[in-house]
């Protein structure tokens, strides 16, 4: 391996490239590597992997890291990495690296290349399946890595398989349901030479797997002794594995802690890498074994029925000086010097991913660990995941010693969230008895780690506070992530631009071109309103709406939904979507329609035209349409199975563009010299077809703001022309384009809803004042409803206007009305309704408002409150009609 | 994620489907006659079983027509689909 130079806390180190950070620091005697996020407590590592509780880092070279355990950050030329205390933050440059994603569909997902896991590739391979193998290290092996042994040949040559495929730094980080997995392969953090741009930094795998296999192994635990968290007190497999495998010597002297025969093997590695071993303290009574009876010919002294009490550290270094050994009662304690101590607290099988899709743990007393149970149809586990520990382990059932109140105050159990014992003595002195009550009470097992070391640990604390077994209260749960990972990684090339399906109209490059500030409806992008200059919104519309009142203004219509139906049925089929009746309506003609739920309220509404006997075009809200379009095809499919009517939706395939206002009929003679624009030959809600600027159209004459309109349909490629035709043509009469707000400004002066703003779906047509809309002579959706005892009692919130008293002020929309008499008492008091639209009105020259009130077509003239922000304001009731009561202006 | 037996296009993702309701409630054919009792137990009542459950999906982002299938609300494994009007089958319970 290369020497690097890297970079952390401002400090230059040397290192060897491709090793961990972890390890590169603890070669240069970092052992103290941040404080602790709540106590400030020195920490240092404790673990090989993600497990790693305390050292974690935030990285600032390549495309950074905000928040990641210095355990599995490569070393390379050039790194900077700086300790983290608890809490990591985002960096503010960006990241240009390139992320993307994967699909695969699979035989076998194998997680983890340890032996078990080779094994299970294997096995499935011979006999011809596709098998993908994530591991998260950078080589295959699992445990034979840390003990930097070979794998033997024969398992090794599963890897070269053609039908298998080997992902190393790939970590699967969730299991859903049948068989979908979800990995994240890091594929240049640890490049030491210069990486293509066009390499994905990481890549998102997503599996759908016939048989998924669990080999994830198992992370050591430690015991909750005073003071456990020295920096030097370390998990016994990773420390050996540092010190041997690694050649990390700054300690010089150990003293091993254990409960089971790991100890023992962690202790000769120790002993064997030169590190002078004071005692194996064993809080089993007696061990057998090959290891045992390799500490005791190297001359070791065993102290059995022993375990940690207590730890002391150096004055200056704050690292471990000796620990406290003694009863595990706590009595008879005397100290042993070590500047390692080394602990073996047992094993915790990593079930995580098992447990993301309900698979329950069981306990296992002989290995003190939760495993996994017998596989299931598509899901099963090999190794030490599945209670195979393999070896002489016999751990004792042991999570930490007798404590004082004084010494469980510093008895870590969660690092991360710095919880100890104490806490568990607390939540449980509270009455909580399950592992998922403590664990909310006391943070357990919520911070970055998810509990991996500390999770099996407090569940064997409780059940020995209790007198129970750790499954008798409860089980582990988490969720996924297994670890942390960038949104970037989830997110793959779906950023920016591309992050969202964005929609335009045929039209829009020359809104854009008019400066237009856009607003999002739904996935669409419409004009807002068109300012002259730097004009503002608030301007900008009392302008455009001065305009369509006395002149023609012009807008994009294009979004609104627009269903193609057709059939033998379709007139019958409306006539039960629709509360009003269709089938009566004339070719060429267009009505407007009201849909319900079977509950009987209002859900879309819309312009229906009847293009030929057969044949109709339906329009919904811009954002409806495919909610809509979902309706119809229900109930054709599930209930009216006989009726023969097909739907197309075929909103992006028209481009309508709507002139409104007084002078729309000079302006549509002028485009269509050929159309007789008369209200005699063209009345309200007809269709006339005609050429148009030259281009074939449909002509509808509807109007959304009470005034004369005509809007123009033409192939959508056609949008363009017509709507440069229609700003050229129209400048002698002053054409204004208008856009959104502009549009709901002046529908609201008609009193017209908008589904979605005005209502909630809480509101029947009667509640909004339309009676008129409602057939009484045939049957359809929602109908029924109408009879029900809710919706037919009086009193209900009914649709009213509110006129403010000071015509000045814009009553906020969503705001909350009450009883005049109610308006000087302290909060709070009853609402009586809300508010719903709110406008400043340049046609009535003040501001008006819409919305809900209880028994409101009952109370047009009299007075209500509004609170809002600490002042009142009064309101007038009205009918929810402002402008042109009379109806005298839609046909010019 | 699950994996949907879509009865016409075969086991897809979910991303493709959108859940509907649970299947076999008929629309009461004699809606004018029937209690609001009746009627309510149609508009707001549906069955909420720990275990097997009939569904109706669509197939949105796909073939788009609707169907029936079994599944289990406890580890979501699905049955058998079956389509509109073809008679259930048992639960697979
Ligand atoms: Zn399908």
């Amino acid at each position: 391996m290369s020497k690097v130079t890297f970079k952390f806390d401002g400090k230059k180190y040397k290192g060897k490239a491709g090793e961990s950070l972890a390890t590169a620091l603890l070669r240069n005697e970092v052992l103290h590597f941040t404080d602790s996020a709540y106590r400030d407590r020195p920490r240092g590592v404790i673990g090989l992997g993600h497990e790693e509780p305390n050292a974690l880092v935030y990285v600032d070279s390549g495309a950074g890291e905000p928040m990641i355990p210095a355990t599995v950050v490569p070393v390379v030329e050039g790194l900077v990495a700086r300790s983290l205390s608890g809490a990591g933050y985002l960096p503010d440059t960006r990241d240009h690296s390139r992320y993307d994603k994967k699909y695969k569909h699979v035989d076998v997902v194998v997680v983890g290349a340890g032996i078990a896991g080779l094994k299970a590739a294997l096995e499935n391979a011979k006999v011809g399946k596709d098998v993908v193998i994530c591991d998260e290290q950078d080589r295959p092996g699992g445990h034979l890595v840390h003990l930097g042994q070979e794998v033997p040949a024969e398992l090794l040559a599963v890897l070269n398989l053609p039908n298998v495929t080997y992902l190393p730094r790939t970590i699967v980080n969730g299991l859903y349901d049948q068989g979908y997995s979800v990995a994240i392969e890091r594929r240049t953090d640890h490049e030491t030479s210069k990486v293509s741009k066009q390499k994905a930094r990481i890549r998102t795998w997503h599996f759908r797997a016939q048989q998924t296999i669990l080999a994830t192994g198992a992370y050591q635990r430690h015991l909750v002794f005073a003071n456990n968290d020295l920096p030097g007190i370390m998990l016994s497999h990773s420390a050996a594995t540092y010190v041997a495998r690694d050649g990390v010597d700054v300690f010089k002297s150990a003293v091993v802690i254990t409960v089971d025969n790991q100890g023992y093997r962690d202790a000769i590695r120790l002993h064997n890498a030169g590190v002078q071993v004071n005692a194996v303290v064993d809080c089993r009574q007696s061990a057998s074994g090959p290891a045992v009876d390799a500490v005791r010919a190297a001359g070791i002294e065993i102290l059995f029925g022993k375990t940690a009490i207590d730890a002391c550290a150096k004055k200056k270094k704050g690292t471990v000086k000796c620990v406290n050994v003694g009863n595990l009662d706590g009595t008879e304690s005397a100290c042993i010097d070590a500047d390692l101590v080394a602990v073996s607290g047992g094993w915790t099988p990593t079930v995580h991913l098992a447990t993301y899709i309900g698979v329950k743990p069981k306990w296992a007393p002989e290995l003190a660990a939760f495993v996994l149970p017998a596989a299931t149809k598509w899901l099963s586990s090999v190794g030490m995941v599945a209670g195979d520990f393999g070896g002489d382990d016999s751990p004792a059932i042991f999570f930490g010693p007798a404590q004082t109140e004084e010494q469980a105050l510093s008895a870590y159990v969660d690092f991360q969230r710095d919880a100890t014992l104490r806490d568990v003595r607390r939540a449980i002195k509270a009455g909580m008895q399950s592992i998922e009550h403590v664990k909310r009470y006391t943070a357990i097992g919520t911070a970055h780690d998810q509990g991996k070391t500390s999770g099996t640990i407090t569940m064997g604390l409780i059940g020995a506070a209790l007198g129970k077994a750790p499954d008798e209260i409860g089980s582990l749960t988490f969720r996924s992530p297994f670890v942390g990972i960038p949104f970037a990684a989830l997110a793959g090339r779906e950023r920016g631009q591309v992050a969202d399906p964005v929609r335009r109209t045929p039209i829009h490059a020359l809104h854009e071109g008019a400066k237009a500030p856009m607003e999002d409806v739904g996935q669409w992008k419409r004009p807002w309103y068109f300012p002259n200059g730097k004009e503002k919104l608030h301007d900008a519309v009392l302008r455009e709406c001065a305009a369509v009142r006395e002149g023609v203004g012009v807008m994009d219509a294009s979004t609104l939904g627009k269903i193609d139906i057709q059939g033998p049925d379709a007139a019958e089929f409306l006539d039960r979507i629709y509360t009003n009746m269709f089938s009566s309506l004339k070719v060429g003609a267009s009505r407007y329609g009201f849909m319900c739920g079977v509950d009987g309220m209002v859900f879309d509404d819309g312009v229906t035209t009847r293009l030929g006997e057969n044949h109709f075009l339906m329009t919904t809200t811009t954002g409806g349409a495919a909610k809509v379009l979902d309706w119809l095809e229900e109930w054709l499919y599930t209930e009216w199975p006989d009726l023969k009517v097909y739907c197309t939706s075929v909103t992006e395939h028209i481009s309508t563009v709507a002139i409104v206002g007084p002078k729309s009929r000079n302006l549509i003679a002028k485009l269509s010299p050929t159309l007789d624009v008369s209200n005699e030959a063209f009345g309200f809600m007809e269709n006339k077809y005609a050429d148009v600027a030259g281009i074939p159209a449909r002509i509808a004459r509807i109007s959304f703001s009470g005034e004369l309109a005509y809007e123009i349909n033409v192939e959508a490629w056609y949008g363009a022309h017509i709507w440069e035709s229609v700003m050229r043509e129209g400048k002698e009469f002053g054409i204004t384009p208008y856009g959104t707000e502009t549009m709901h400004v002046l529908r609201a002066e008609k009193g017209y809803v908008i589904l979605g703003q005005d209502t909630d779906g809480t509101q029947t047509p009667m509640d909004l004042g339309m009676d008129w809309i409602v057939s009484k002579k045939k049957d359809f959706i929602g109908k029924r409803s109408f009879t029900r005892s809710d919706t037919a009692r009086a009193g209900r919130h009914q649709l009213v206007g509110f006129m403010p008293v000071d015509g000045q002020v814009v009553i906020p929309e969503g705001a909350y009305v009450i009883n005049a008499a109610d308006a000087a008492k302290p909060a709070p008091v009853a609402h009586t309704g809300y508010v719903t639209s709110s406008y400043m009105s340049a046609a009535l020259g003040r501001s008006f408002a819409m919305g809900m009130l209880a028994n409101g077509a009952a109370r047009h003239g009299e007075q209500v409150a509004i609170p809002f922000g600490g002042k009142v304001i009064m309101a007038q009731v009205t009918e929810p009609l402002f402008f042109d009561k009379e109806n005298t202006r839609r046909d010019g | 994620m699950l994996n949907i037996p879509c009865p016409w296009c075969g086991p897809r993702d979910e991303t493709e489907f959108h859940y509907g309701q649970e299947a076999g409630v008929a629309y009461p054919e004699n809606r004018d006659e029937i209690s609001d009792e009746l009627w309510a137990k149609f508009v707001f009542y549906r069955a909420n079983p720990k275990g097997w459950h009939a569904e109706r999906w669509v197939h949105s982002a796909g073939c788009r027509r609707w169907f029936n299938v079994w599944r289990n609300t406890i580890n979501h494994e699905f049955g058998e689909s079956y389509k509109p009007f073809e008679p259930q089958p048992k639960s697979p319970a």
